[in-house]
C-alpha cells in the first residue's frame, strides 16, 4: 500500500470515529429523550434540556477541534502536512 | 500595507470594539440627559451601518482572487467570527429565543442541527474544497465532475437555495431598519438593501469578510449584554447559563399551576396574526423523537450543503486553517445559541411568575393596560390580551406575543435603560445584514464566476469579470428586496426550507465528490436535478394538502430530496463508466493537504 492509500486509510478511520462521536451528541441520545429528562443533569437542568440548551453544542465545538488536531498528526505523520503559512 | 492591515488585526478590531463601547456608553449618558428613544434607535443603526459602509469602502479591489475569496489570507479566528455572522441570519437573533419560549423542546432541535451542521462541514468538506482551492461551490463541481451541465446544475441548486433565504434576510433589515428609523417597510427594504451592497460591492469577499467581523461583534455583545443583565437584574444568577435551574424548574412549577387551557376558536379569532400564547410546556420534551431528530438532520445536512458557508472557508491560507477555523466559527455561535434558551427562560419568568413585579399573570386587565410597556408593545402589535373568561384577572391563555417579542421587548420589560433596546436593534440590523450579504454574494459569484467566465465568455478580462460580478450583486439584491417587499412569507419558514432545498440538491454531490472516486457526472447531475425537484415537488405537495409520509413535514422536506439525490447519484454513476484517469488522480489530490491546489491561484 502506497504512503498515500495508508494516510487516506486513517483520515477515514478518524471520519468515522467523528461521525459516531457526532451520531451520539445529535441524534443517539433525543432517541431517550423524554427518559432522560427525569434525570437532573448538569447545573441542575433537566438532562435533555440541558443537552440541547449547551451540552451537544458544546460538544460539537469540542470535536471539531479534536478532530483538527487528530487530522493534523495523520497529516505530519505521512509526511503530507502544509508548510506553515499562517 | 496589506500584509500590515493582516497583522494588525487584533489591534484593530480591538479598537474598534472599544470604540463601540464606548459609543454605548456616550449613548446611555446622552439618555440621560433626555435623548428621546427614537433618536437612541436612529443613533445606532446609523452608525454602525456608517462604519459597516466605511469598511465596504476601504476593503475595495481590482483583483479577481481578493474578490472572490479575500485573497486567501483570513486568519482562522477572524475567519471563525465572519462565519458565525454569516451564518446566524435575522431569524437566529431576532427570532430564536421566540420560538424557543412559544415552542420549548420540539423547536430546540433547531439549535441542536444548526450546531451539529458544522461536524459534517468539519470532517466532510471544508478542508477538501479549501484544497481544491474553488472560488465558489459550484467551481467545485464542475471542475471535479467536469462539464457545463454538471457545474450549471450546481448553480440552479444554489440559487434556488441562497434566493429562499436572501428574501428571508432583507425582509429582516428591513422590519429593523423601519422600526429604529420610523419609516414605512416599503421603503426600508430598501434602505436595508443599501446598507447590505455598500459592504459588499466594492470588495466582494474581501469586503463582506472584514464587514462580517465587524458585524459580528456588535450582534453578539447587542445579544449578551441584556441576558447577563437581565438576570442579574432578575437576582437569577451572576451568570445565567450555569445558574437558570430554579428559574426553568419554577416555570414548570407555574406550568402545572396555571395549566394549559385551551382556547376557543371563536376567542383565538380576535388574536392579531402572529401572535401566540404559551401552550408548551418550557423544558418538558413534548416531541417525539423522530420530529426531533428529523428536523435536526435535515438542518445538520443542510449546513453542510449552504454555499453561502462553505465559501467562507475558501479563505483561510492553508487547508490546516480552514478546519481550524469551522471550530472557531461553531464556537462564536456556540457563544450566542446557547444565550437563546437562558433568554426565553428569563423573559417567559419574568412575565408570568406573579411574584416578581414584571409578572403579569394574575394581575387585574386594568393593571396590565396601565402599564407602559404594555401599552408600547401591544401599539407595535407585538402583545395582546383580553378577558375570554370574563374575570377580569389576566390567564396564562389569555396572554398573547409575538415572537420577535423576546428579544425585543424583554429589555424594556425587565426596565433595563433604552439604549439597550437600541443596541439590540443594532445588533438585528448585523445579523440580518451580515447573512445578506453572504447570500447574495454566493449567488452574484456563482454567475458571474461559472455561467459567464466559465461558461459564457472564457477568454473575459479580470476587470470585465469584477463589472459582471457587482452588476449582478445589484440586480440580485433588488430582485430579493423587491419580493421581500412583498411579504409573502414568515422570516424563519423560508430560511428553514433553504436548508431543505439546499440540502437535496448538494448535499451528496458534495459529500461523495471528495469521498467516492467511483461517483461520475451523470450521477452527480442526476443527483443534484432530481434531488432538487424530488424535495420541491413533496413540499408542494405538502402545502397544498398532501398528507406526507415516514412523519417528514414541510420543514424536513431536504430529507426526502436527498435521499432520492444519494440513490439516484449511486445508481445513474454504477450505470455509467467511471471517472477517468485524470480525475481520480485530482480526487486523490484533493485527499492530500499538502502540495499545489487543484486550481490556480488566480482562475
Amino acid at each position: 500500500m502506497s504512503n498515500q492509500q495508508k494516510h487516506w486509510e486513517k483520515t477515514r478511520g478518524l471520519l468515522f470515529i467523528t461521525l459516531a462521536i457526532w451520531f451520539v451528541f445529535s441524534i443517539g441520545i433525543f432517541l431517550f429523550g423524554a427518559e432522560m429528562n427525569e434525570v437532573t443533569g448538569p447545573f441542575g437542568y433537566p438532562w435533555t434540556y440541558w443537552f440541547t440548551c449547551q451540552g451537544s453544542l458544546g460538544a460539537f465545538v469540542i470535536l471539531i477541534f479534536w478532530f483538527a488536531n487528530r487530522q493534523e498528526k495523520i497529516d505530519e505523520e505521512f509526511g503530507f502536512s502544509e508548510r506553515e503559512d499562517e | 500595507m496589506k500584509g500590515n492591515f493582516i497583522d494588525n488585526l487584533p489591534k484593530v478590531y480591538g479598537i474598534y470594539t472599544g470604540g463601540f463601547i464606548g459609543f454605548i456608553i456616550i449613548m446611555a449618558i446622552a439618555e440621560q440627559m433626555g435623548m428621546t428613544a427614537k433618536a437612541i434607535g436612529i443613533a445606532f443603526v446609523a452608525f454602525t451601518v456608517f462604519i459597516y459602509a466605511l469598511i465596504g469602502w476601504l476593503s475595495r479591489t481590482a483583483q479577481a482572487d481578493a474578490y472572490y475569496v479575500a485573497g486567501r489570507q483570513v486568519p482562522t479566528v477572524f475567519n471563525g467570527m465572519a462565519t458565525a455572522a454569516d451564518w446566524m441570519s435575522g431569524a437566529s437573533f431576532v427570532a430564536m429565543a421566540g420560538g424557543i419560549y412559544f415552542k420549548g423542546y420540539g423547536y430546540m432541535a433547531l439549535l441542536v442541527g444548526w450546531t451539529g451542521g458544522y461536524v459534517l462541514v468539519a470532517s466532510l468538506l471544508a478542508p477538501y474544497l479549501r484544497k481544491f482551492g474553488c472560488y465558489t461551490v459550484p467551481d467545485f463541481i464542475g471542475t471535479r465532475y467536469g462539464g457545463n451541465l454538471a457545474r450549471f446544475s450546481a448553480v440552479v441548486v444554489l440559487t434556488v437555495a441562497s434566493f429562499t433565504y436572501v428574501t428571508a434576510q432583507i425582509n429582516a433589515t428591513g422590519t429593523i431598519a423601519s422600526v429604529a428609523l420610523d419609516i414605512p417597510f416599503q421603503y426600508a427594504v430598501y434602505v436595508g438593501l443599501i446598507s447590505i451592497l455598500l459592504c459588499s460591492m466594492l470588495g466582494g469577499m474581501r469586503g463582506v469578510t472584514w464587514t462580517q467581523v465587524a458585524q459580528y461583534i456588535v450582534l453578539i455583545i447587542a445579544y449578551l449584554l441584556p441576558v447577563f443583565w437581565i438576570s442579574n437584574k432578575m437576582g437569577a444568577g451572576f451568570f445565567p447559563h450555569f445558574m437558570l435551574a430554579d428559574e426553568v424548574a419554577r416555570i414548570g412549577e407555574l406550568e402545572q399551576q396555571f395549566g394549559f387551557v385551551k382556547n376557543a376558536a371563536a376567542d383565538l379569532k380576535s388574536v392579531p396574526k402572529g401572535l401566540a400564547g404559551i401552550t408548551k410546556a418550557h423544558s418538558a420534551v413534548n416531541a417525539t423523537p423522530w420530529a426531533f431528530i428529523s428536523l435536526a438532520l435535515a438542518m445538520m445536512m443542510g449546513t453542510a450543503s449552504l454555499p453561502h458557508v462553505m465559501m467562507r472557508y475558501f479563505t483561510t491560507p492553508s487547508v490546516k486553517a480552514a478546519r481550524k477555523s469551522v471550530g472557531w466559527s461553531l464556537f462564536f455561535i456556540f457563544l450566542l445559541y446557547s444565550s437563546a434558551p437562558m433568554l426565553a427562560t428569563l423573559s417567559k419568568l419574568s412575565l408570568i411568575d406573579p411574584n416578581l413585579p414584571t409578572g403579569i399573570i394574575g394581575k387585574t386587565f386594568a393593571e396590565v393596560e396601565a402599564i407602559d410597556w404594555y401599552q408600547n408593545w401591544n401599539q407595535a402589535n407585538l402583545m395582546f390580551i383580553s378577558d375570554f373568561n370574563g374575570n377580569g384577572t389576566l390567564e396564562l391563555n389569555e396572554f398573547f406575543m409575538g415572537g420577535k417579542a423576546v428579544v425585543l421587548a424583554t429589555p424594556e420589560i425587565a426596565g433595563l435603560p433604552y439604549v439597550i433596546s437600541g443596541l439590540v436593534a443594532a445588533g438585528g440590523m448585523a445579523a440580518a445584514m451580515s447573512t445578506a450579504d453572504g447570500l447574495i454574494l454566493a449567488i452574484a459569484n456563482a454567475i458571474s464566476h461559472d455561467v459567464y467566465y466559465k461558461i459564457i465568455d472564457p477568454k473575459a478580462e479580470t476587470a470585465k469579470r469584477l463589472l459582471v460580478a457587482r452588476v449582478l450583486l445589484v440586480v440580485i439584491g433588488f430582485a430579493g428586496a423587491t419580493i421581500a417587499a412583498m411579504e409573502i412569507q414568515g422570516i424563519l419558514g423560508s430560511v428553514i426550507w433553504a436548508f431543505d432545498f439546499a440540502m437535496s440538491g448538494l448535499f451528496f454531490p458534495l459529500v461523495l465528490g471528495v469521498w467516492w472516486k467511483r461517483a461520475n457526472r451523470q450521477g452527480a447531475v442526476a443527483g443534484m436535478l432530481g434531488g432538487l425537484a424530488a424535495g420541491a415537488w413533496y413540499l408542494v405537495w405538502v402545502r397544498t394538502g398532501g398528507s406526507g409520509f415516514l412523519g417528514i413535514t414541510q420543514l424536513t422536506f431536504g430529507i426526502f430530496g436527498s435521499a432520492v439525490s444519494l440513490v439516484l447519484m449511486v445508481i445513474v454513476s454504477l450505470m455509467t463508466a467511471e471517472p477517468d484517469k485524470a480525475t481520480q488522480k485530482m480526487v486523490d489530490d484533493v485527499r492530500v493537504p499538502s502540495g499545489k491546489s487543484i486550481l490556480g491561484r488566480s482562475h
